[in-house]
């Protein structure tokens, strides 16, 4: 189908994309990538009176680590560009991991980080990773800027802590230790859907090789990317291995409580859900094996 | 605003320009503006890939795009590929392989596999297969379209362009 009529305007500043959100009301949206927007406008699921785009804000885009060692991305940065970039490789493996499971390489193209965060779908890749990382999303809107934890961010199905007109600017990732042992799993039908639910698992060990912090996050599994606190309490202080990692994957189990759709029962999820902590714990600890490739 | 935007960017080497309503997809442009209708339109919200086209050297959905934001970019659809009547090295091999039926499917194929030969020109079979994910063929079962694009990755690394 095809779109209803809107207006159409592109801002070479954040500031001036302010002044335009708030000239035209509530129905007015910001347009990044478009790679969910412009669907639901051609299903007439969205009809914006106007459209604010992003695009030409060079502001909005970029890598960069500080000197903290803290990784920020521009909300305008594109998806591909996150999955080919060498600085997040390193800066965060996790996040880099997770970005070619993100729909397909034309999709990639042009989605931006910032656009999935603000979509919010609960089953998408990219929400579960700042999650996963305790990451926090700068924004600016009519009250200021501000920075609002991972944490607080996703309310519910489609729907985030953002007010009316407020902008993501930029996402802040916490420092990522070299030996950091982590892993991104996911089951979707086909490469390229939306997970029927996904894991993000890392934990750091410590001197005497006990679990000195630990992060399971489940996506596709709840209304917003959701943590599992059972599973990382157990994990917590505990010597890696695959007993404890079993126990992890039955305490996931236990606090998934996902919904059924037409892609996959509750049964299967939590079923899944359960087999992809272990396997992703596995890989974590495999991968900080000297020797390890890929 | 609604009204009409004025639109000059370049499609498969020939500057063109247009008015346009904000609404109309650069896919619609395409087609029903500059008349270039090789570029096809399946399910207009993203899934298919037969709308495929590639913008200022990446392979992007036409019908996800509005024609205003492709102003001053560099196109290239199905019909810039071929020089003259003369298939490219790529539409070779897809004839030769008969990696295409109804063709329906053909120009966003072409179109992604072109971008993909370019990013990397020796792809393995899993890589080929994982880049074309994003395109829905009904006919050929996808073996014949990833044999053309394996055999063209070839043909080009031996020299023909
Ligand atoms: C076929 C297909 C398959 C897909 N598969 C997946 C998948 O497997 N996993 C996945 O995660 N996603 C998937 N997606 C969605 C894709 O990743 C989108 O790119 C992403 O959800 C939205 O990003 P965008 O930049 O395209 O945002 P847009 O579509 O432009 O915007 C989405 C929403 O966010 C708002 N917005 C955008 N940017 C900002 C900002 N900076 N501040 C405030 N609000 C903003 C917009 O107003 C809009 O409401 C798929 C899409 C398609 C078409
Ligand atoms: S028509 Fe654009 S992806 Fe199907
Ligand atoms: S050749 Fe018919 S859809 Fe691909």
């Amino acid at each position: 189908m095809k779109p209803p009529k809107f207006d159409y305007f592109a801002p070479d500043s954040i500031e001036s994309a302010l002044t335009l959100i708030a000239e035209h009301g509530d129905d007015a949206r910001y347009l990044a990538g478009g790679q969910s927007l412009v669907p639901m406008m051609n299903f007439r699921v969205a009809a914006p009176s106007a459209l604010i785009d992003l695009n030409g804000i060079a502001t909005l885009r970029g890598i960069k680590v500080d000197k903290n060692s803290r990784l920020h991305i521009g909300a305008m940065t594109r998806t591909r560009e996150i999955e080919m970039d060498s600085t997040i490789a390193s800066a965060n493996p996790l996040l880099h991991a997770a970005a070619p499971h993100i729909a397909h390489i034309q999709i990639r193209n042009r989605g931006t980080i910032g656009g999935s965060l603000a979509h919010a779908d609960p089953a998408a890749e990219m929400p579960g990773i700042v999650l996963a990382c305790n990451a926090e999303i700068n924004s600016i809107g009519p009250a200021g800027p501000r920075s609002i934890a991972a944490g607080d961010f996703f309310e519910g199905i489609y729907s985030t802590a953002l007010q009316d007109g407020e902008m993501i600017t930029e996402i802040v990732f916490p420092p990522w230790p070299a030996a950091r042992c982590w892993a991104f799993q996911e089951i979707s039908r086909r490469e390229g859907d939306f997970a029927m639910i996904g894991i993000a698992a890392w934990f750091d060990l410590n001197e005497t090789g006990e679990i000195s912090a630990a992060s399971l996050t489940a996506i596709g599994a709840g209304d917003t990317p959701l943590r599992l606190p059972a599973a990382e309490e157990i994990l917590s202080g505990q010597p890696p291995g695959d007993v404890l990692f079993a126990e992890a994957a039955q305490a996931a189990v236990n606090e998934l409580d996902p919904g059924s759709d037409l892609h996959a029962s509750a049964e299967y999820r939590r079923e899944v859900g359960g087999v992809l902590v272990e396997r992703a714990l596995k890989t974590a600890l495999q991968r900080e094996a000297p020797g390890y490739t890929a | 605003m609604t009204e009409q935007h004025h639109l000059t960017l370049t499609v498969n080497g020939r500057a063109h320009s247009c008015d346009v309503e904000p609404r109309m997809t650069l896919a619609d442009c395409l087609r029903e503006r500059l008349d270039l209708t090789g570029t096809h339109l399946g399910c207009e919200h993203g899934v298919c890939g037969a709308c495929t086209i590639i913008v200022d050297g990446a392979a992007v959905r036409s019908c996800l795009m509005f024609a205003v934001q492709a102003e001053g970019a560099e196109i290239t659809t199905v019909e810039g590929l071929a020089d003259g009547e003369t298939l490219s090295v790529l539409q070779q091999a897809f004839h030769d392989n008969f990696a295409l039926q109804c063709g329906f499917c053909t120009p966003g194929f072409l179109t992604t596999a072109e971008t993909i030969l370019a990013e990397n020109p020796s792809p393995t079979r899993a890589e080929v297969q994982s880049a074309i994910s994003g395109n829905i063929c009904r006919c050929t079962g996808y073996v014949p379209i990833i044999d053309a694009i394996l055999e063209a990755a070839e043909r080009r690394r031996a020299g023909k362009k």
